[in-house]
């Protein structure tokens, strides 16, 4: 009975793990440098997550239903090109829902190609990473897009503007967690999507149309990459072909962090936010104690590593792999 | 068993129909739509296209193993990048000072070991924690990529060693330093593959995990070896490329994973393990090269050289989904 | 001259898993050049003995005994070094690599820096085929081997070590008749060499055919060892189902309802041909035949998992076409199925919501999914079906076999189906609820619902059905009802020696 205690306690401390992380960061960093919890940093941090916050919100669902998504990155580019270009020549009222059309169009796709032919989702992510920044290139024909009259448009208010003294992006990123959230916990598509993850055959044999919550997987997560690259494009005004690119293993890098298992299955909308606050607190951290961004990095490696592997040590109910 | 073997015919030889097909289309369409009057066969040309094989082709060949074992490596160009900071760095890091052109060997020598600790790291992570190894490089990517501006911070490092430029830029039967390399390195894991014991392990471990376990295999210590393999053929090939090019960018390397990957995917290697061959994978690296070079000639962008590049890969493996379907024997699920 | 010393001898094995006496006092003796069957029913402990002599499991008590030396098994590769050698159900193979790689893997024949020794590799691998006569050569990639090909690749590799004892576990369930005599052969060949041969078969035909002894196991413990030759199909039968079970004939006779479920000539490539029948409501219809013979396969076709070639489905009199599950779902098709860990439940998930999963849809109120409705479906299923779980939140994987297999029953009760399948319902269950799970099909029938039971376990498929489809080789053989049953009969109608006849 005694060991099985230790391993409960053990079980809990490796899923609560990544809270407890958190928590330790926090106060490290508060005593550090009382700056790190003032209003403004707290604000300040989230803000400069958001646009990741919103993309990994989007990939949260596809792996929860057990596939990858490694086009994110290069997709928002594409929508941040397409929508400052858009802007200029048929204005902000038409640009955006265009733009959201042609993202969507992307993750139907993909989401075709993963749910209703079945491939790998890492190659044909992959894949699509490369097709979809030849697109954006295509389109811009390399060039940087640039909103000719900055001043003169209404369009910088996802990105710069802001209510209740609140910043839009977090207010963007909160609002579309809280919808994003509820779908995958009180819906049916939700519990579908834990379904599939967790065991697609099973799925198929309950009824579940395993091809269709795939596919509306990748639609999700494209409608979230079209947010991240209206967010973007509003903020900077301009942009380059490459704005996302690597965006991808910080959002994969987020998910996991949160706990979602690459297996599929398990993950939740609260805990990736988690993850991306991490990851945002210890970039902020680290430079309010002087260092550079590129630490971060490193830091993020050791935490991914041991987060990731604290969960399946409590799952096998040992620390060392019995890998012979 | 007839319709079975046609179809793994079929699937070896595709690669280099592919490339023969690129060869056809790119000379074809080169005499019409190319700026230059030189023809897209020409020999200067294909050397060329070798050389600039090398990069990409010397860590495919670490990823065939890597995959063919059931794993993948995600890390592999921010260890590039690692290994030509050091080599570069270190050729003048003043105790050397009083080597003189030796300094050429002992920093390559760092080079190349730094790239098997890396590959060390990752492989004893794998091993030891049981963590997936797509998570794991895809940690140390970020990390390892995180060391390289640590190291230098966002400059970049350089070192012109004219005696190493000139080994570099050297033809020997025409061919270059680089594509030697690239030949080498394929014949060498071409062989570990075949004719070795590792190399056999390698395809049983990916095949049949639980059965290698049974035979008493160590999987454990194999795969720390692969790592290490790849580790010291990514910091080869930044060792081929950068005695040349002298200077490398803190950013130097990123996408080379995907690249690779695609070129070992295009080779017919199976993500799941078990099967892909070192010819294979060379085919996929040719082919790669091919069409970069061969749109390039014809006035494409890189843009469309992304594009055409992504789609195949997704064609790749839809047909080969499509040669290995069982029909009535597979549940519709 | 060691005729007399047994070539392996197992002595009161005992293995115990949490709330479960797996093997209880187990002994076994196998002579040199003795064919020696183990049988016993699913569930009666023979995978489990095959894991403790393999070195898989550690036993809590008692001794592995090799030629007379007491000896502790730790792993597959030890076990084999000790001249234990298994021939397993399940291929263990690496389908890409050679013959001969596979027959030696792990340990190749080295030359310097860790090169194979290709020529001595083919000389002993053709050495060793040679000897089994067969048809492929060193180089053949195993891959393109037929299934009894691969097999004969495996008991190749028992003859790589001077083997003591051979373990076959079911070896002839995917072979064809041609190559279970090469099979039979080459099992008589190792007999002649002295080594000792535990063979594991649930088929009678086969195991008074080639073996000279016979042990049973039944409920994890030894009940007893005899001389094929002086017993017969009858006591062999009774010592492994005893009188622990009621598993009598299904002697009910209640009114039955309408036709619920028609199938006329339906055909699926190679898997079935031809299959007819008709399940009636209050009945329960029993599928019987052996691994291969197309069971399994008809009930996915009904449930939309295969396309059919030909014939029709007729649902309450109306022709249908069933796409795909959740088609066969709503027009009250359901299936339990066969793998209940792949198939039936999503593990990771809680009980409620495994149960609920095929009508999470249904039971939302606007855009939500209604917990107190899920609930109470949960509640009254855990009740009817007496399910023990502390609670809807335990996570499925932490329960029972018998638990497990009745939250998916009670998944399809909760939508009330016109036609349930139950595929295999009480494997890898324990014995109690085993019993348990077949009133509970009994009930489902007197309550009126239409029943198939797919089953390899004739005992269940005589206990529960009103009528049994015998199937052989894809193609119904016979439908026996329950009076006119025997198990003779039954037998040989699997077997596809009974003449084929039509029973309207």
């Amino acid at each position: 009975m005694a060991s099985m205690t230790k391993a409960d306690i053990g079980g809990m401390l490796a899923r609560q793990g990544i809270l407890i992380a958190f928590a330790v960061f926090i106060i490290g960093f508060t005593i550090a440098n009382d700056r790190f919890l003032s209003p403004d940093n707290v604000m300040g941090v989230i803000r400069s997550s958001a646009i990741l916050g919103v993309m990994a919100l989007g990939v949260t669902f596809v792996v929860i239903s057990g596939n990858l998504d490694l086009s994110v990155g290069s997709m928002m580019s594409f929508s941040t090109i397409v929508v400052l270009d858009l802007h200029d020549k048929i204005g902000p009222f038409l640009a955006i829902p265009a733009m959201f059309a042609m993202t969507l169009c992307l993750g139907a796709f993909i989401g075709f190609l993963v749910g209703y032919l079945k491939l790998n989702s890492l190659i044909v992510t992959l894949g699509m990473l490369s097709a979809i920044h030849g697109l954006t290139l295509t389109y811009s024909g390399g060039q940087n897009m640039d909103i000719a009259d900055k001043e003169g448009t209404w369009f910088g208010v996802f990105g710069q503007g802001s209510a209740l003294g609140i910043p839009v992006p977090i207010l963007i990123f909160l609002a579309l967690a809280a919808l994003l959230g509820i779908i995958l916990a009180k819906t049916a598509f939700g519990r579908k999507v834990y379904a599939v993850g967790g065991n697609g055959t099973a799925a198929t044999f309950s009824g579940i149309k395993r091809a269709r919550i795939v596919f509306l997987c990748y639609i999700m997560s494209s409608a979230c990459v079209a947010v991240a690259g209206l967010i973007q494009a509003s903020r900077s005004m301009g942009s380059q072909n490459t704005v996302g690119q690597g965006l991808e293993l910080d959002v994969l890098a987020a998910v996991i962090l949160g706990g979602a298992s690459l297996l599929g299955g398990s993950g939740t909308i609260f805990k990736t936010v988690i993850g991306v606050l991490i990851l945002g607190f210890i970039q902020n951290g680290l430079l309010l104690l002087g260092l550079q961004f590129y630490v971060q990095n490193v830091v993020t490696w050791v935490i991914i590593i041991l987060a990731v592997w604290l969960d399946i040590a409590a799952k096998r109910g040992k620390l060392w792999s019995n890998i012979a | 068993m007839e319709a079975g073997n046609l179809s793994k015919i079929l699937k070896n030889s595709a690669i280099w129909g592919f490339i023969v097909l690129e060869l056809i289309f790119f000379s074809i369409a080169g005499e019409f739509l190319s700026l230059s009057d030189k023809a897209f066969m020409d020999v200067d040309n294909m050397l060329l296209l070798l050389k600039q094989s090398a990069p990409i082709g010397i860590i495919a060949m670490g990823m065939t193993i890597i995959m063919v074992n059931g794993n993948i490596d995600l890390s592999v160009g921010a260890i590039f990048a690692l290994s030509a900071v050091i080599l570069l760095d270190s050729l003048s890091w003043s105790v050397f000072a009083g080597l003189g052109d030796w300094v050429i060997p002992v920093s390559w020598t760092l080079a190349l070991l730094t790239g098997v600790a890396l590959g060390a790291i990752n492989g004893l992570i794998v091993w030891k924690t049981g963590v997936d190894a797509f998570i794991v490089t895809l940690g140390s990517m970020l990390g390892f990529r995180g060391l390289v501006f640590m190291y230098n911070g966002e400059n970049p490092t350089s070192s012109l060693n004219w005696t190493l430029v000139d080994f570099a830029e050297a033809q020997f039967l025409g061919f270059h330093t680089a594509t030697w390399f690239l030949a080498v390195v394929t014949l060498i894991i071409w062989y570990i593959m075949t004719r070795t014991v590792h190399g056999r392990n390698a395809y049983a471990i990916g095949d049949n995990r639980e059965a290698a376990v049974n035979a008493g295999i160590k999987v454990g210590p194999h795969m720390l070896i692969n790592f290490m393999i790849i580790g010291f053929l990514s910091a080869l090939s930044a060792v081929v490329f950068y005695s040349e090019s002298g200077s490398v960018n803190p950013n130097d390397g990123q996408l080379y994973e995907l690249w690779v990957i695609t070129a070992v995917v295009l080779g017919g290697t199976k993500l799941t393990g078990g099967s892909g061959s070192i010819v294979s994978t060379l085919g996929g690296v040719l082919a790669i090269q091919l069409l970069r070079k061969g749109l390039g000639h014809i006035g494409a962008d890189t843009s469309t050289v992304n594009l055409v590049i992504g789609l195949i890969l997704i064609a790749v493996l839809f047909l080969d989904r499509q040669l290995n379907a069982k029909g009535k024997e597979e549940l519709k699920i | 001259m060691t005729d007399h010393i047994p070539a392996l001898r197992l002595e009161g094995i005992v293995k115990t898993f949490p709330g479960v006496r797996a093997l209880d006092g187990v002994a076994l003796s196998v002579m040199p050049g003795e064919v020696h069957a183990l049988m016993g029913e699913n569930g009666a402990g023979k995978s489990t003995l095959m894991k403790v002599l393999g070195g898989i499991y550690q036993p809590d008590e008692g001794q592995i005994i090799v030629s007379e030396v007491p000896t502790v098994m730790t792993s597959p590769l030890q076990a084999k070094s000790k001249g234990i050698v298994f021939i397993h159900q399940e291929l263990s193979l690496a389908e890409e690599l050679t013959v001969a790689e596979n027959i030696y893997l792990g340990e190749l024949p080295r030359r310097s820096f860790g090169r194979v020794d290709w020529t001595m590799l083919y000389a002993q691998t053709d050495a060793i085929l040679k000897k089994l006569k067969v048809g492929f050569n060193a180089k053949t990639i195993v891959g393109d081997l037929s299934i009894a090909n691969q097999q004969m690749v495996e008991i190749a590799r028992a003859l790589t070590v001077d083997a003591k004892a051979v373990i076959f576990d079911e070896p002839t369930a995917s072979l064809t008749d041609a190559e279970k005599v090469v099979l039979f052969d080459v099992i008589s060949d190792l007999q002649a060499q002295g080594v000792g041969i535990i063979y594991i078969s649930h088929r009678m035909e086969e195991i008074f055919k080639i073996t000279d002894r016979i042990s049973v196991l039944r409920d994890g413990s030894y009940r007893g060892t005899l001389n094929t030759r002086d017993t017969t199909e009858e006591e062999v039968t009774q010592l492994m189902i005893g009188r622990a079970l009621d598993l009598t004939r299904n002697e009910s006779h209640h009114t039955l309802g309408d036709v619920a479920l028609e199938v006329r000539g339906l055909s699926c490539g190679d898997l079935f041909k031809d299959v007819s029948f008709e399940v009636r409501r209050g009945e329960v219809l029993g599928f019987y035949g052996l691994v291969g013979a197309g069971r399994t396969e008809i009930a996915e076709t009904l449930f939309g998992l295969r396309d059919p070639d030909g014939g029709v489905i007729l649902l309450d009199g109306e022709e249908v076409r069933v796409t795909s599950p959740a088609d066969a779902i709503s027009k009250g098709i359901s299936l339990v199925p066969e793998d209940r860990k792949g198939q039936g439940l999503v593990l990771g998930m809680n009980c409620r919501d495994n149960m609920t999963l095929p009508q999470v849809g249904n039971l939302s109120s606007g855009p939500f999914v209604a917990p107190g409705a899920e609930t109470a479906i949960f509640d009254k299923y855990k009740e009817k079906l007496d399910i023990r779980t502390p609670g809807w939140k335990q996570t499925v994987g932490n329960l029972s076999g018998g638990n497990q297999q009745k939250i998916v029953i009670g998944k399809w009760l909760s939508m009330n189906p016109k036609v349930l399948i139950v595929d295999e319902p009480t494997r890898g269950i324990d014995v109690g609820s085993k019993s348990e799970i077949h009133t509970l099909i009994r009930e489902l029938a007197a309550q009126g619902y239409a029943v198939i039971v797919v089953s390899s376990e004739m005992p269940e498929v005589l206990h529960v059905s009103d009528r049994i489809v015998a199937m052989f080789s894809g193609r119904v053989m016979r439908t026996f009802t329950s009076d006119e049953v025997t198990e003779e009969s039954l037998i040989q109608a699997i077997s596809g020696i009974a003449p084929t006849q039509k029973v309207a």
